[in-house]
């Protein structure tokens, strides 16, 4: 099965547009050496690597990224951005993907999807911080 | 020295022992930690889009209510609390329209002016110097070893830091003024899953069995942290470490301040260890670090 990527479309750049103004991170200067993907401790979950977040979002390649399980593995624990030489916070770009579901009130974590046990069990710094990283 | 601190909910339910040992060894100091007045809740993760002001208003509050104290330093021991509100203190330090939209929002406080500075415990201890602690030392914690552990946001992302970001020492100098030996762990800045606790918490597994088995197989008889998230996922999940590795084998968890109540030789009862899954106190009565006639448990 092959698949065109319309990279030079107007709806590409304004989405990486987007995504860079929400994220407030220099995406553009990006060279693609993979410090992120390798300081990454969760990236064996990930389906696109750090690097490749950063690269697909300078290519506004919406459906890729907003599709990507990455963008709900990542913990945001700024390995990527104590290692990147150009100071890119990886964590940020993941957050304003996430933010672009979410803001549509796509929920990926529902308070009601957790047992009694659970909710029991698990301290509150855990779910509220879980929740405000992944509903809305 | 009096000063102003923030709590945060974590050390009034699962980090009750790091809250309790934090302010009976701060007395021993001659530091009064005075819990802040009408906190409310931090929010825990910090903001990480430009155009979200709203989750910057409560660390920004709790920072108003300081000032309204006349005060102008604010204390935590929870590194998720520290990193998120010195963050918001950062942002609006320095984006002044965004500060005036956040003032103007919260009418009813005064405006905030951008006095108070974020600090978190280990730093004031920094300040105030390790030989000076080790003057107050009844108890040296002769004969353990320890795993110190820093996670994420006691360091990183640098800006927010406490310590160098990829080789602090601020933990190994604290334990090892105490008398307590140390060991290098290389997973000492290694994440431990964090929030991923409640949807994913088989990762969280596989992150600390390799924090946790590391730290054992090198000789340490514990892990020292400041966190009460990384205290659970470290403490607690070791109940799925176990159900996803059978060859693993428990390690206790302390809190740094745990250690400095010990080393006072301050009561048992500030201490806190009743509510750890992995019980610390047999670890403890072998190095004859607690005395054994006092019972510590209470019943479950
Ligand atoms: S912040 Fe996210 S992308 Fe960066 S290292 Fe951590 S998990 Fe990986
Ligand atoms: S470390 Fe920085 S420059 Fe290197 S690939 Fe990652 S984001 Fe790009
Ligand atoms: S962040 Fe928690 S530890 Fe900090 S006060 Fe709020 S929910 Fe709690
Ligand atoms: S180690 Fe875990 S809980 Fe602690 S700060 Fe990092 S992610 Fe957070």
């Amino acid at each position: 099965m092959s698949k065109t990527l319309k990279l030079d479309s107007e709806d590409a750049k304004k989405f990486a547009a987007k995504i860079q103004e929400r994220s407030g991170e220099p995406i553009d200067m990006c060279f693609q050496c993979g410090e992120c993907s390798s300081a990454c401790p969760v990236s064996p979950e990930m389906d696109l690597m750090p690097s490749t977040l950063v690269r697909f979002t300078q290519l506004g390649l919406k459906d890729e990224l907003i599709n990507a399980k990455t963008i709900w593995v990542c913990a945001s624990c700024f390995h990527c951005v104590a290692r990147c030489p150009k100071g890119i916070d990886v964590a940020k770009v993941a957050e304003a993907l996430r933010q672009e579901l979410l803001r549509k009130k796509l929920d990926y974590v529902e308070v009601r999807d957790l047992s009694m046990e659970e909710r029991q069990e698990i301290p509150q710094i855990a779910i509220i911080s879980n929740l405000r990283k992944f509903s809305r | 020295m009096k000063i102003p601190y923030f709590p945060g909910c974590s050390l009034k339910t699962i980090g009750e022992g790091f809250e309790k040992s934090a302010i009976a060894s701060a007395a021993v100091l001659d530091i009064e930690l005075n819990e802040l007045p009408r906190w409310v809740c931090c929010g825990t993760v910090s903001s990480l889009t430009t155009d979200d002001l709203m989750h910057h208003l409560a660390p920004v509050r709790n920072l108003i209510r300081v000032q309204d104290l006349e005060e102008t330093q604010l204390v935590t021991l929870c590194s998720v609390c520290y990193s998120t509100l010195k963050r918001s203190n950062t942002l609006v330090k320095n984006d002044p329209e965004k500060l005036k939209t956040m003032n103007q929002f919260m009418y009813r406080e005064s405006d905030y002016q951008c006095n108070v500075k974020v600090l978190h415990f280990l730093e004031l201890l920094r300040e105030i110097g390790f030989d000076k602690i080790k003057e107050k030392i009844k108890k040296p914690l002769r004969g353990l070893t320890l795993s110190p552990y820093y996670g994420c946001l006691l360091v990183r992302p640098k800006e927010f830091g406490i310590d160098d970001p990829e080789t602090p020492t601020i933990l190994q100098a604290l334990t090892k003024a105490l008398g307590a030996d140390v060991i290098d762990n290389p997973y000492q800045l290694k994440c431990c899953g964090s929030y991923h606790t409640v949807d994913k918490p088989n990762l969280v597994a596989d992150l600390g069995y390799k924090i946790l088995t590391y730290a054992r197989n090198s000789g340490a008889d514990a892990l020292v942290l400041s966190c009460p998230l990384c205290a659970f996922n470290l403490d607690n999940r070791q109940r799925e470490i176990k159900r996803q590795y059978p060859d693993f084998v428990e390690i206790p968890i302390l809190y740094f301040t745990q250690l400095m109540a010990l080393a006072f030789d301050l009561d048992e009862e500030r201490l806190g260890f009743d509510i750890h899954y992995v019980d610390p106190v047999p670890l403890l009565k072998e190095k004859q670090l607690l005395i054994d006639s006092l019972p510590l448990i209470k019943e479950k």
